[in-house]
């Protein structure tokens, strides 16, 4: 970065933003579906979630990046993997320590950050061509559009599923003497991929750019 | 006998690596558009999960499982290190990837060049350290480890190739603009995975 270009540039802010919506990494670039779909039940872990990859991205973008003219290209994939795999050991202990419990409802998906192809996606596609301070916010960006898409999903089926959010009762169920009959098939495996599907339908007729062609 | 003849079963379609905990579905999605690919894929997958859940469970069990380093040294009987279990799986994991993708470009030049960038990302494949992931978790003996290793591969390789075999045929239907590609496989993921959740109980 040279002296006259500005800490918070025109491309950083692309950077940052783009991938929120305009580029979002589910939505768009078909990346991290796996764990999007297991830890959307409650929206408390799909927040949790969101976060712990938020702050894996970021930092292994700007690892990835700061090292990145020292890295030789034939083992550069097992380099962002160690470096992952570290910042991902952090975030577990930490979870570990602070939120036990949310920790074990998490389980192995926790662990799966490692492989979550958002993270390795924008470290082998951006963090090895880009500059630390940009890389850095394109993984804020990034961790952010996944955590948005997460979040809904999580909203919608926590809401029709168990009538809640985030655990405070919003529409009263039947089986407490409220009026609202849960759907059960909403906190089941299935219904992930059936609103994930709703969301990039919405996005692609809203954006028909995105449209695949056959 | 029994046990073991019910994990199979178990993480084979109860615990669908695929349709019951989405993993993997990155390849799942993209390499899915032929039956051919799909299966060469699955192949590939079960190949790389029975050689690394087994070798992950020796590395838990005889270095980093509380008092596993008591044969190097007594006074090390007390060290954990358990929390190192995420990078050596996945550095176990890299190096399986790497035999696997020469033994491949070695011996099937043809889907080598199908499975193209998907062989060498088998390694950042979730069913992968998932399944080694859950061998820790569940505390599997060795023995229940190579079952497991068959069962989980095997399953997520039926179901690449089912996917694969529905969306051979799906390419004459007519589908909204919207939901084209993406769209509709999930929403065809999703209904496979209603279909799968019909497993739910079976006891060997």
């Amino acid at each position: 970065m040279t002296a006259t270009e500005a800490i918070f540039g025109k491309g950083e802010r692309t950077a940052l933003i783009a991938p929120i919506i305009a580029n979002n990494p589910i939505g768009v670039q078909v990346l991290g579906i796996c764990s999007a779909l297991a830890v959307t039940t409650r929206l408390d872990k799909a927040l949790v979630m969101g976060i712990g990859v938020v702050i894996v991205t970021a930092c292994a973008n700007l690892a990835v990046s700061l090292v990145r003219n020292w890295i030789p290209n034939s083992i550069r994939i097992i380099v962002q993997l160690a470096i992952i795999a570290s910042l991902v050991i952090v975030v577990d202990q930490v979870l570990k320590a602070y939120l036990y419990e949310l920790s074990l409802e998490l389980s192995v998906f926790v662990g799966l950050i490692i492989t979550n192809c958002i993270v390795m996606g924008r470290a082998e596609g951006y963090a090895m061509q880009n500059p630390p301070w940009a890389s850095f916010l394109d993984g804020v960006g990034n961790g952010l559009g996944y955590a948005l898409v997460l979040l809904l999903v999580a909203l919608a089926r926590e809401l029709t599923g168990a009538g809640r959010i985030f655990g405070y009762v919003v529409l009263p169920v039947t089986t407490d003497g409220g009026w609202y009959v849960p759907n059960g098939l909403m906190l089941l495996a299935p219904s992930g991929l059936f609103i994930i599907a709703l969301l990039v339908w919405l996005l692609r007729t809203w954006k028909p750019e995105l449209q695949e062609k056959d | 006998m029994e046990h073991y003849a019910n994990l199979l079963v178990k993480s084979i379609f109860l615990e669908n690596m695929a349709l019951a905990f989405f993993l993997g579905m990155c390849s799942f999605l993209a390499c899915s558009k032929k039956v051919d690919t799909a299966l060469g894929l699955g192949v590939a997958v079960v190949f790389v999960q029975v050689l690394t859940v087994p070798l992950n469970n020796l590395i838990l069990h005889h270095l980093l499982a509380e008092g596993a380093l008591a044969w190097v040294h007594p006074a090390l009987a007390k060290v954990d290190l358990g929390f190192l279990s995420f990078i050596l799986f996945i550095s176990t994991i890299a190096a399986a990837t790497q035999i696997v993708e020469m033994t491949v470009d070695r011996f099937a030049p043809k889907l080598y060049s199908t499975l193209g960038v998907f062989l060498p990302l088998i390694a950042v494949n979730c069913v992968i350290l998932a399944g080694s992931l859950f061998m820790q978790e569940r505390e599997y003996t060795f023995g229940e480890s190579v079952v497991y290793g068959v069962g989980s591969g095997l399953g997520w390789a039926i179901a690449i190739a089912a996917m694969a075999g529905v969306r051979e045929k799906m390419r004459y239907s007519d589908v909204p603009a919207g939901l084209k590609g993406l769209g509709i496989t999930f929403v065809t993921a999703g209904l496979m995975s209603v279909a799968f959740m019909m497993f739910s109980g079976i006891q060997v």
